[in-house]
């Protein structure tokens, strides 16, 4: 047996007891970007072209949620065995301390029901697919608290 | 100094599911356009087409194979591509070109033959676009991203799955009578809500299909309109097509995260508010001026989102609207009175010049059977992929 976990892909997350998403601060202007950049700080008043690494907020708040009630299109691949049926999947946007909101799969076994505008989430990292190489991972948002309501107009609509 | 230009003369091919060459109905609708100016194509000096990147080379040039097609005529060229934006931006060219007397008369084509089912990309991998990325880490669909928006709307005002199908019964009963709409059929609060969820909150119902369609615009000065013989033409007041401000911090299709507002702050406005202000900004307008608008209903609630991005109410006042039946023909301010989006399904190089062809008939008193009486001024607005909006200002 050779097979083994890794991320679905390169460098955009670690792994472990306490993985983060890696994103790049522009050495300029403290800028930080996510995915990784490695091209020119976006921020206009910046000409900055040097970045390092930072591993992003490990929690946020969910900006806003949905699902895929149907198997989305190629090049999305598929996860439950042949013959078996497609089991849908929850999605969130969380808002990180950064100030960059970042979308991902809701952690297996979650779904709408679970969420609410503002509540907590952090991040995990789960099994995407599996190939010919074993586990492709992927990072996911695992809900912190199913309970409380969020108050009507408590988050900004910027 | 005006920086008006007149609209003499707009044209559609039905939208619908026709199995022909994007070429067959950009003609068409280009014909129906010169028709209504009565202008003859050899008097067109320029004519700009939108691209279409679904259809080959022929498509990526589309301004040349309308031209070729038409029969060449000597006119200078041009071919836009904005994604939803595309039809405005080519607009845009054709008015900037009049405006600095480079020419009398354009002819504005956009075109599209669309595939079934989700716009899925092209084929191949490509590790660092974001447009196959969402497919491949995330299964992010289109609907996906509308549902994001339309839970926004049910957490934090108060929205429900009924008032989003009330949008689409609303815009229904509005494109009925619309001979260029491919879907002319009443739809019950029941029917959508009966409709498979495809993401959460939206049904089946809530979103818009894709669709073949084409539409045209003739443009000329205002000086050529009236020696034309047309005094008081429709205007173009205002062709917006703003990019984003950073950082943007709305979640976008096709993107997996926004920008950080940590060191540059949280903008004044957001892309989509930005897009409207711009051309209120250029036309003079404001928007307690308006009279109606066609605006991008990709889903029914991104109609709500629309109304409050364009200031014809307050941030989270939309749903207030649709309920008091003020975006109804025969309301205050009746939105998508051609239909919309749920009645066409969008063909993407022609569906901002759709908008401005809707305006331009409501503001001539021209669309029989879904008219908005009175109608003075009329406003679009959509935005595509990658940092693409538009929105035109037309009045009469
Ligand atoms: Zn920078």
């Amino acid at each position: 047996m050779t097979q083994t976990s890794t991320p679905a892909i390169e460098g955009w997350f670690t792994t472990g007891d306490e993985p983060a998403l890696i994103g790049s601060r522009c050495t300029a202007c403290t800028t930080v970007f996510f995915p990784r950049t490695a091209g020119f700080c976006g921020n206009p008043a910046c000409s900055g072209e040097e970045f390092e690494d930072v591993e992003l907020s490990r929690r946020g708040r969910i900006w806003s949620y949905t699902d895929a009630q149907y198997q989305p299109p190629p090049p999305y691949v598929p996860t439950h065995a042949e013959g078996e049926a497609y089991v849908p999947f929850a999605l969130a946007a969380v808002e990180l301390a950064e100030g960059i909101t970042v979308l991902g799969q809701v952690a297996a076994g979650y779904g709408v029901d679970d969420l609410r505008v503002g509540d907590e989430v952090e991040m995990v990292v789960e099994t995407l697919y599996a190939d010919e190489t074993g586990d492709r991972l992927i990072w996911r948002w695992l809900p912190l608290n199913s309970g409380p309501v969020v108050e009507l107009g408590q988050e900004s609509d910027a | 100094m005006s920086n008006d230009v007149a609209v003499l003369g707009v044209g559609m091919h039905p939208w619908g599911k026709w199995g022909k060459n994007f070429v067959t109905y950009g003609v068409h609708a280009a014909r129906a356009a010169l028709a209504d100016a009565d202008i003859p194509w050899t008097d067109v000096d320029l004519i700009v087409g939108g691209e279409t990147v679904r259809n080959g080379y022929g498509g990526y040039v589309a301004g040349a194979t309308f031209a070729q097609a038409l029969g060449w005529n000597g006119a200078r060229v041009a071919t836009s591509y904005a994604a939803c934006a595309t039809g405005a931006q080519a607009l845009d060219t054709a008015r900037a070109r009049i405006l600095a007397g480079l020419c009398d008369v354009a002819l504005v084509v956009g075109s599209d033959t669309t595939p079934k089912g989700f716009l899925a990309p092209n084929a191949g991998e490509r590790w660092d676009d974001p447009d196959w990325l969402r497919f491949r880490l995330l299964g992010m669909t289109n609907p996906a991203y509308f549902a994001l928006y339309a839970r926004r709307r049910m957490d934090l005002y108060g929205a429900t799955q009924a008032d989003f199908a009330q949008v689409k019964v609303k815009n229904a009963k509005h494109g009925l009578a619309n001979p260029n709409a491919r879907y002319r059929k009443e739809v019950s609060v029941a029917d959508v809500l009966g409709s498979a969820v495809v993401s959460d909150p939206l049904h089946l119902l809530d979103i818009c299909a894709t669709s073949d369609g084409a539409a045209a615009v003739v443009l000329t000065s205002v000086d050529y309109a009236r020696k034309h013989g047309i005094a008081a033409p429709v205007r173009v007041k205002a062709v917006s097509t703003v990019t984003p401000t950073f950082p943007n911090t709305v979640m976008d299709m096709p993107n997996l995260s926004t920008d950080s507002s940590a060191v540059a702050g949280v903008p004044e406005r957001t892309f989509k508010e930005s897009i409207a202000h711009a051309a209120y900004e250029e036309a003079g307008i404001g928007p307690e001026d308006v009279s109606l608008a066609e605006v991008y209903d990709l889903s029914t609630a991104l109609e709500l989102d629309w109304i409050e991005d364009l200031a014809l109410c307050k941030r989270g006042e939309a749903e207030a609207l649709l309920r008091a039946g003020d975006t109804t023909i025969g309301g205050r301010i009746p939105v998508n009175p051609s239909g919309g989006l749920a009645c066409f399904g969008e063909a993407v190089p022609a569906q901002a010049l759709a908008q401005v062809c809707e305006v331009t008939w409501q503001l001539r008193g021209q669309a029989t059977g879904r008219q908005v009486e009175g109608a003075r001024v009329g406003i679009t607005a959509n935005q595509g992929l990658f940092g693409h909006g538009s929105s035109v200002l037309l009045s009469v």
